[in-house]
């Protein structure tokens, strides 16, 4: 008789991080030899206005556990006035993914700066542990997408 | 309806006549008396057939973009349409021509009166069915089935969306028919009734509901054929190389992000004219997503009117630097 092992669950995180503030953020918590988790998978993006609100529902869809956005502070795009719009668009799609019954805490906008690669750490660390908690992210998986 | 009708086709034929316009797009019956289809009408066409009832409840402005700007070089230059707009119709006439989609030159635009559009759902609800002919006369509707005639108060037939009327005046036209309608007795519910509703659940039990709507959907792509707002000139959902395009659902995943992702694309740009829920054939409230959007846009960046005029910016493609954070959405809602 086999018995079949429970693995642990560990979450997928997908981390959309702008080129210019965020990426370097993550960049100098290398440098520092910060820890932070190793399932944060990091997507560079030119700007946090760069990502699509549909970029977010696609990485659920291919099996992210949480999804989290990083940009530079408002008032520090380095194109002016993208994060203005990109944090509209997240307000607004968050607020419908709950409207819909999806956990909120799945999501997440934090804004760091190129100089804040502790904050960086600290903030995937503590998502990555919220996704744990949180559990397998079965309201918008799409099982074609599943191994 | 009957002297209205009267009205307009003399208003019509008077158009046609001096050349104002060449053509129109007014309304045929259907295969049934209640499923009233827009048609074009010419200046040589018979108008026997043409219907303006409590069924003309489509929204033509989408129509406009087609007849307005049609694609084909070889085509002779057409003259201006005649559209026949009912006062809610005329922000997604706005709409589209703040988007560049119509070409306002082309257009004459009748603003024409609604006292609210009729469900015949809502007939089939009080159990009358076999419905061979539908008369209204004042406040009554005259219905004529295969098991005798019925009579039934028209406020009891109106459609959802017409009981959360934008009122009776017209934001776009070039004419009215009636320049000074008075406004109907409309019921005031509150657009945004159900929405709180639907907030004040927890997530398991929207999420359950949403799931309970949305496994009904057919993938039919009725609300995006009739959305005014949905005018892209290609749809992300018509990408021949997915391999699911215009393939009905595969599975859960598709019905919620078809939907979410269609509602997001409107999102700023809907009118809340309400045609998704009408045309479809499931009945899913499809109108509540939309609602949404416009709710949350209007409490935390002002309230806004898609439609009001031709000018201002939406409030996806403006900003302050105050704005909310997406936090915020942790402390809203119900569910906390």
């Amino acid at each position: 008789m086999q018995v079949e092992e429970k693995k642990e669950f560990t979450p997928l995180i997908v981390a959309f991080c702008c080129n210019w503030c965020s990426y370097a953020g993550a960049d100098l918590a290398g440098s520092n030899r910060l820890n932070y988790p190793a399932n944060v998978k990091i997507i560079r993006v030119p700007c946090s206005c760069r990502v699509n609100p549909l970029f977010i529902l696609r990485a659920f869809q291919r099996g992210a556990d949480g999804v989290i956005m990083c940009g530079c502070h408002p008032g520090d795009c380095h194109y002016t006035t993208g994060n203005y719009y990109a944090r509209r668009r997240m307000t607004t799609l968050f607020s419908m993914l709950d409207y819909l019954g999806i956990e909120k805490e799945r999501t997440r906008v934090e804004w760091v700066s190129a100089a804040e690669g502790v904050k960086f750490a600290a903030t995937m660390k503590d998502f990555a542990e919220t996704i744990q908690k949180l559990g397998e992210n079965r309201k918008l998986r799409d099982l074609r997408c599943e191994k | 309806m009957r002297e209205i009708r009267e009205l307009l086709v003399n208003k019509i034929k008077e158009l046609l006549d001096n050349g104002t316009v060449d053509r129109v797009i007014g309304w045929k019956a259907g295969e049934f008396c209640y499923d009233v289809t827009p048609a074009i009408f010419t200046k040589d066409d018979s108008f026997d057939d043409f219907l303006f009832n409590g069924f003309c409840g489509a929204n033509q402005s989408k129509y406009l973009i087609e007849e307005t700007k049609a694609p084909g070089r070889d085509e002779p230059e057409k003259g201006k349409i005649l559209v026949l707009l009912k006062p809610c119709d005329s922000y997604s006439f706005n709409q589209l021509i703040k988007e560049h989609r119509i070409d306002r030159e082309k257009v004459y635009a009748l603003g024409v009166p609604s006292k609210g559009m009729l469900d015949v759902n809502k007939l089939r609800n009080m159990g009358i069915n076999g419905i061979l002919g539908i008369e209204e006369d004042g406040d009554m509707v005259k219905v004529k089935t295969l098991y005798g005639d019925k009579e039934v108060a028209r406020k009891d037939l109106i459609l959802d969306r017409c009981r959360c009327c934008k009122g009776s005046k017209h934001v776009a036209y070039d004419e009215l028919l009636i320049p000074e309608a008075e406004e109907w007795e409309k019921d005031t519910t509150d657009r945004f009734a159900e929405v709180e509703k639907l907030e004040q659940m927890s997530a398991e039990e929207r999420f359950d509901f949403w799931r309970s709507q949305l496994s009904k959907c057919i993938r039919c792509n009725a609300c995006r054929n009739v959305c005014p707002a949905c005018s892209c000139r290609t749809c992300v959902f018509d990408n021949a190389n997915s391999g699911v395009a215009a393939k009905v659902n595969a599975d859960d995943f598709e019905e919620n992000m078809f939907h979410i992702i269609r509602a997001w694309h409107v999102a700023g740009r809907c009118t809340d004219c309400g045609e998704c829920s009408r045309v479809c054939p499931q009945n899913i409230p499809l109108h509540l997503l939309n609602r949404k959007f416009i709710k949350d846009m209007n409490e935390l960046y002002g309230d806004f009117q898609a439609g009001d005029d031709t000018e201002t910016k939406g409030p996806l493609t403006a900003f302050t630097k105050t704005d909310a954070e997406p936090s915020i959405v942790y402390s809203r809602g119900g569910d906390k």
